[in-house]
């Protein structure tokens, strides 16, 4: 499985914010659509990723955060998916580098993100499913004959 | 919704499009629910069910077939019907369905393959090995396929599963195929095939390949056909050898292993040979005067890692013509839009967010409209993994039951859902019917000590059931 077979599922693009944009306007952009992060980017070109992490992270010694904007908080160092990397490397990445949310690139363009919550559900569904296709033809050696 | 729409009174009344495992695993989910009291109408434009389970899955893996055990199951709950032979968009349209049902589910799978895109690809002798696949298992829709088996020399193009049974089913002897369900004709065809020389090629390394280690150990243990590897193609990269370390990928290693072991094997003189080759991509089918394939021509790849740490192949500048008359392409299934229903084209699934279809435009859910399996998250994962998937979409369902976002149709009985595909389809086939079939197919494979000998056509079929 890859990350292409996650983003198909998923309906909806990237929620993006332009670096320029107020923390307050990041913040409300997060509640709405009830997310962990936005990719900041100039035209489709991702530039940066706020999460609630890096927000959190000002509030916390600044009371005045909300006037700040998306670029100043931002992390610029951003790691990116191609739709074909497969789950495990993108996993054991995610897992070492503790990025939650990666956006997904394709030829340089943004094309959608994937968050290590999608990354688990699709692995466990994955060995789920393995495991039932398994248990099926152990039982069958019992008590069925195929069809 | 009207009020009181999933009693036993009034059932929610739901069309699944496909009847392939994940018609059958959404049908299950559906009817479970102990609090919503659902009719499920399972839809499939062939007279048969199980989707690919009977024309995909390769005749000399029976097993894997068990699983048909608990979709038979599902369909003697009485509040399942099936319509084998209907087909969405021509037989009934989704304005029908709409009329008839409070949900549709859209469960047609991957039905096309993915084109190399290569010059040559459409030379005689060149074939998408689904087609193969759909004909040696007696699809209706490829019994008429033609396969020039007076080649010596083949190439399978893909190492996932179905590279892995065409090569296999190739590489049988006419006496190892004779005891497994596959078509009658196909089985004709391959007893005088002059098949000699067989490869197998992935364009990545050992360690990337989708194949699974029971697989590839089958693939040693051929009657007739000995199995080589190229030593240098099988070894680790140092990119690959850490990924396989870190990651503890014991099954890795042991596919390594495997590999490695074929490599080193003497030719014990078997009439066939089994060539798995690793790092090449064909870059140009070559023809001949006649219009057929004279050769492949490979390129050798490297493998890089991406910022995840994928490892990927790239081409290098080193080139061979590999000299075969016979390619079957194995790199990937796509899926094909249904009429009315919105696609995303760059999956080529049916646009949709856990399963809920949805508006190409505004991207909010349409009413009573879902998907799930292959058409809904792409080609990947055994026959289990659509289970989750479905179970998925079916939740997203009751949701939307509970929130009485479901259709409003104006005929919403059993009975005139039956009336209007006896009016459109005369001669659909019911699940009553379909275990007639079955009796017939399994006690005529009986007497030649086969699973089965399948029907193949239509007529046959209609002929059976005396219609």
């Amino acid at each position: 499985m890859n990350i292409a077979n996650i983003l198909a599922r998923k309906g909806s693009m990237a929620v993006t914010v332009r670096p320029e944009q107020s923390i307050r306007d990041a913040l409300a952009l997060l509640a709405r659509h009830n997310i962990g992060a936005l990719i900041a980017v100039e035209g489709d070109h991702p530039v940066g990723i706020l999460s609630e992490r890096d927000i959190v992270r000002e509030a916390a010694h600044n009371e005045l955060f909300f006037a700040r904007v998306v670029a100043d908080l931002m992390t610029r160092d951003v790691i990116t998916g191609q739709p074909h990397d497969d789950l495990p490397s993108v996993a054991h990445t995610m897992t070492e580098r503790r990025i939650r949310h990666l956006p997904v690139v394709d030829q340089g363009r943004l094309i959608g993100m994937v968050s290590i919550g999608d990354i688990v559900k699709a692995q466990r569904d994955h060995y789920q499913g393995e495991v039932d296709t398994l248990q099926t033809q152990l039982l069958a050696d019992e008590d069925g004959r195929p069809r | 919704m009207t009020p009181g729409t999933g009693t036993a009174e009034r059932p929610l009344r739901v069309a699944i499009i496909g009847a392939g495992p994940t018609g059958f695993y959404t049908a299950d989910h559906l009817l479970r629910n102990a609090q919503v009291v659902v009719e499920v109408d399972l839809f499939d434009r062939l007279p048969t069910p199980y989707g690919l389970v009977r024309l995909g899955v390769a005749p000399d893996h029976q097993k894997i077939k068990f699983v048909t055990n608990a979709f038979d199951k599902v369909a003697a709950n009485p509040r399942f019907r099936f319509y084998g032979g209907v087909e969405f968009g021509k037989d009934v349209t989704l304005a029908d369905l709409k009329a008839h049902y409070h949900q549709i589910v859209y469960c047609t799978g991957a039905q096309t393959d993915r084109r190399m895109g290569i010059p040559g690809e459409d030379l005689s002798g060149s074939h998408p090995a689904t087609e193969f696949v759909a004909w040696y298992n007696g699809h209706p829709d490829y019994r008429d396929c033609t396969f020039d088996l007076t080649q010596e020399r083949v190439a399978v193009v893909g190492v996932g599963n179905v590279a892995v049974d065409v090569v296999r089913i190739l590489c049988r002897t006419p006496g190892e195929l004779a005891k497994t369900d596959i078509a009658d004709y196909a089985l004709d065809a391959l007893k005088r095939s002059r098949v000699k020389e067989v490869y197998l090629l992935g364009r990545r390394g050992p360690a990337q390949a989708a194949f699974t280690n029971p697989e590839v150990k089958e693939l040693g243990e051929l009657a007739d056909a000995d199995v080589t590897a190229r030593p240098e193609e099988v070894e680790l990269d140092p990119l690959s050898r850490a990924a396989v370390e870190r990651g503890q990928d014991r099954a890795t290693q042991k596919k390594v292993e495997i590999l490695k072991a074929y490599a080193r094997r003497q030719p014990a003189g078997k009439s066939r040979r089994l060539t798995l080759r690793f790092l090449v991509s064909p870059v140009e089918l070559i023809g001949d005067d006649a219009g057929g394939v004279a050769a492949l021509r490979l390129v050798r790849n490297e493998l890089y890692a991406t910022s995840t740490g994928a490892l990927q192949p790239r081409a290098t500048d080193q080139f061979e013509n590999l000299p075969v008359g016979l390619v079957f392409r194995s790199v990937g299934y796509r899926g094909v839009p249904l009429p009315g229903v919105p696609f995303n084209k760059d999956w080529s699934v049916v646009l949709n967010d856990k399963g809920r279809v949805l508006d190409p435009d505004t991207k909010q859910p349409i009413v009573g409209e879902y998907t799930a399996g292959w058409i809904k998250r792409g080609p990947t994962g055994v026959i289990g993994t659509n289970k989750p998937d479905a179970a998925e979409t079916v939740e997203c369902m009751f949701e939307d039951v509970a929130r009485h976002a479901v259709l409003e149709p104006r005929h919403p009985e059993a009975t005139a859902a039956e009336a209007l595909v006896r009016q459109r389809q005369p001669n659909f086939f019911s699940y009553a019917d379909w275990l007639k079939l079955d009796a017939i197919e399994v006690s005529r494979g009986r007497a030649q000590g086969r699973p089965r000998v399948k029907f193949t056509s239509i007529d046959e079929m209609l002929a059976a059931l005396g219609r």
